[in-house]
């Protein structure tokens, strides 16, 4: 009968080997973080260019998970992209002069909104608009302008 | 006469039939394997179902069982019509039912312990020690309570068989079935089976059916026996009464005589001309 | 020409009663299933001969298939200077398809055959008959424990294969070819969706593809003809058929869930 309890033991623990990938998967490799925490108010702002943004991408402040990206149009007047950031209600006291930068995560990695905080006494809520945004910075704009600045310089 | 009838009733019930078949038909194929069969098995007694190879032996077991159902006949066991029941009904008619396979079918995974006791753990709630108890007692009936941690392929074919017996009788049926319980045994092996059969049967009260073509055995160990032939019963009666039997056939089988009313040679094309090259093979 | 359509028309006769008798076994299977879990011990031992004791295979051939993956992929996306893709390539070519298809065709041939090779043997060695003569229905003892353990095994052996997979990229990508190790993971974590990669590809996949493969292993073994040479057969279209089935349902729940046909 000890060659059952080994059995089950190794069964036992099979199992659990079989969740715990089950959980690294979902956790380590996909977007989970971005099925989490549905409660917020939503935020726009408005791009020149939001470069490889995506949908539910993450939004940070001081490098700390806030929010997500929910949608993002482009504005037919302006030809704009327009951005929409659910917070999460954990953090409602956000200045309301604060700006908003696309930015990426490491040397190649994915694109995230980075908010920066202003000065002012009222805060964010649902609805309001980020004033102050930064682009995303664009490869071949980047090549062009040192392209630029190596021609003038070398002319001098 | 109103005596004799009283008298008759008397006799039915005291020598009342376990299995009662009446007009059994089963073909396979083209070939009828059974034709309006009719045979009764007596109460704590020992029958033996004899005849040539292929005649359908283990078939009439496995119809009196329920793992074949028969075209056409009633089976009767204990009453009830074993061809007709729901699945439940039937499964509990064979807890009073033990079954010997010519081969034993012991479980090749378990020990001998395991095997034995596999009735009691399904069917019982019974608790270890209990089992233990039980399962040691049917091994020692068999002569083989030394050999409970052994594994099946441990075993020589006698001693497999045993284990099979041990197993059968464990959940004390009424009835015992036994396939060809003799063949391939050595002389010793064989002589133990012999006496458990009788014996099992005697302390038991069991009813035992034994199908065998091994007519010395039988004719050792039965009551009566019945002799099957072209799907018919050809002839009843006590080992006394078969050897007086007048039939030829009979006669052959019972002897062992290579050529009788069953030719030696199988139907075949005149010899002369095949080998000529006349006749096709 | 006739012939051959002869020919044709019996096979595919064939193929319908194969598939219908199979689909009435699994009614019957799972008609017995809810009271066969009550003796949970045995469908444990059954899930520990079947997966347990093929996790060495499923976790080494998945380390194997992580690594090559990330070593075909980094040398297509080099050419682009895209490998920071790598983390992505590696993890939905995995979690899609090399998975769940991978690790259902490895089980078909390591347990699909010692499934159908011992119920077959059990049939050969009349010890079903045995059992249904000591009043115990062989298949609610014998066969639904282990269809449950092949059904139950699959998506955790996928699973596992899938974690291992995507450690064994990485360990190739980033320490072996210098693949940026943030880069190879927020790659790969924006673009896998939890929904559509993990629950739908990896979990329901693999959990179709254990039913077939349990389904078709235990009903080949019962209805195998009781001679040697019937259980090898059986065996035989064991595989056979679990790999086809394996394939062919793959593609119809990849039409299915995602890209519609």
């Amino acid at each position: 009968m000890r060659q059952t309890r080994t059995i089950e033991i190794s069964t036992g623990l099979f199992i659990i080997l079989g969740f715990a990938s089950l959980f690294f998967l979902a956790t380590q490799t996909t977007n989970i973080r971005a099925y989490s925490d549905t409660s917020g108010y939503t935020v726009t702002a408005s791009f020149t260019n939001v470069g490889g943004l995506k949908v539910r991408a993450p939004v940070t402040m001081a490098g700390v998970d806030v929010g997500r990206v929910t949608e993002i149009h482009l504005d037919p007047r302006t030809f704009s992209a327009i951005v929409s950031i659910q917070i999460s209600q954990r953090f409602n006291q956000i200045p309301d002069d604060s700006s908003a930068s696309i930015l990426t995560s490491g040397l190649l990695g994915e694109q995230y909104i980075g908010i920066s905080p202003g000065g002012s006494e009222t805060f964010l809520k649902n609805r309001s608009k980020i004033q102050i945004t930064q682009s995303a910075i664009i490869l071949e704009n980047l090549i062009g302008q040192f392209l630029f600045n190596k021609a003038s310089s070398g002319s001098k | 006469m109103p005596g004799d009838m009283a008298m008759m009733t008397e006799v039915n019930k005291v020598n009342d039939n376990v299995v009662e078949i009446s007009g059994l038909k089963y073909r396979v194929g083209n070939k009828a394997i059974f034709d309006r069969l009719k045979i009764s098995i007596l109460r704590g007694k020992i029958t033996a179902i004899m005849g040539p190879s292929g005649t359908g032996k283990t078939t009439l077991l496995r119809i009196m069982t329920g793992q074949v159902l028969p075209d056409r006949g009633r089976v009767m066991v204990e009453g009830k019509n074993v061809a007709r029941l729901a699945t439940d009904e039937l499964y509990e008619l064979r807890t009073q039912m033990g079954f010997l396979f010519q081969n034993g079918a012991l479980f090749t995974d378990s020990t001998v312990y395991e095997n034995v006791a596999f009735p009691l753990r399904e069917h019982t709630h019974l608790p270890e020690s209990l089992i233990r108890h039980i399962v040691l007692m049917k091994l020692q009936a068999v002569g083989l309570r030394g050999a409970a941690d052994m594994m099946p392929t441990e075993l020589s074919g006698g001693m497999a068989r045993r284990v099979a017996l041990a197993r059968a009788i464990v959940l004390d049926p009424k009835i015992i079935f036994y396939d060809e319980p003799f063949t391939g045994l050595d002389p010793i092996s064989m002589g133990v089976i012999v006496r458990l059969i009788r014996t099992l049967n005697d302390s038991l009260g069991l009813t035992s059916i034994v199908v065998s073509h091994d007519v010395e055995e039988v004719s050792a160990v039965s009551d009566h026996s019945y002799l099957i032939s072209d799907g018919k019963v050809v002839a009843y009666g006590t080992p006394e009464e078969l050897g007086r039997n007048k039939s030829a056939w009979v006669r052959q089988f019972m002897k062992g005589l290579a050529d009788g009313p069953v030719p030696f040679h199988y139907p075949a094309p005149d010899y002369a001309s095949q080998l000529l090259g006349e006749e096709p093979a | 020409m006739r012939f051959l359509l002869h020919e044709i028309y019996y096979i595919a006769l064939d193929f319908l009663q194969g598939m219908g008798a199979s689909f009435l076994f699994l009614l019957r299977l799972l008609s017995y299933t809810p009271k066969a879990l009550l003796r949970w011990r045995i469908v444990w031992l059954q899930i520990y001969s079947v997966g347990a004791m093929s996790l060495v295979l499923i976790m080494v051939s998945g380390l194997f298939i992580g690594m090559v993956m990330a070593l075909e992929s980094y040398h297509v996306l080099v050419k682009f200077a895209a490998t920071a893709a790598l983390g992505t390539g590696v993890a939905l070519s995995i979690l899609r398809e090399l998975g769940p298809v991978v690790t259902a065709l490895l089980f078909a041939g390591r347990a699909g055959t010692a499934l159908t090779s011992e119920i077959g043997l059990m049939r050969a060695t009349e010890q079903l008959a045995g059992m249904e003569m000591m009043a115990v229905n062989p298949i609610r003892r014998i066969v639904v424990p282990r269809f449950i353990a092949g059904a139950v095994s699959v998506p955790l052996l996928t699973m596992i294969f899938c974690a291992v997979a995507i450690l064994g990229g990485y360990y190739v990508g980033v320490d072996l070819m210098g693949v940026d190790q943030s880069a190879f993971w927020s790659q790969m974590r924006v673009n896998v969706d939890l929904v559509d990669d993990v629950l739908k590809s990896v979990v329901i996949k693999s959990i179709v593809f254990g039913g077939a493969i349990s389904l078709i292993a235990v009903y080949e073994g019962y209805y195998s003809l009781p001679t040697a040479e019937g259980v090898s057969q059986a065996t035989t279209r064991t595989v056979v058929n679990s790999s086809l089935a394996v394939l062919a349902l793959d593609y119809l729940l990849t039409a299915l869930m995602f890209h519609g046909v």
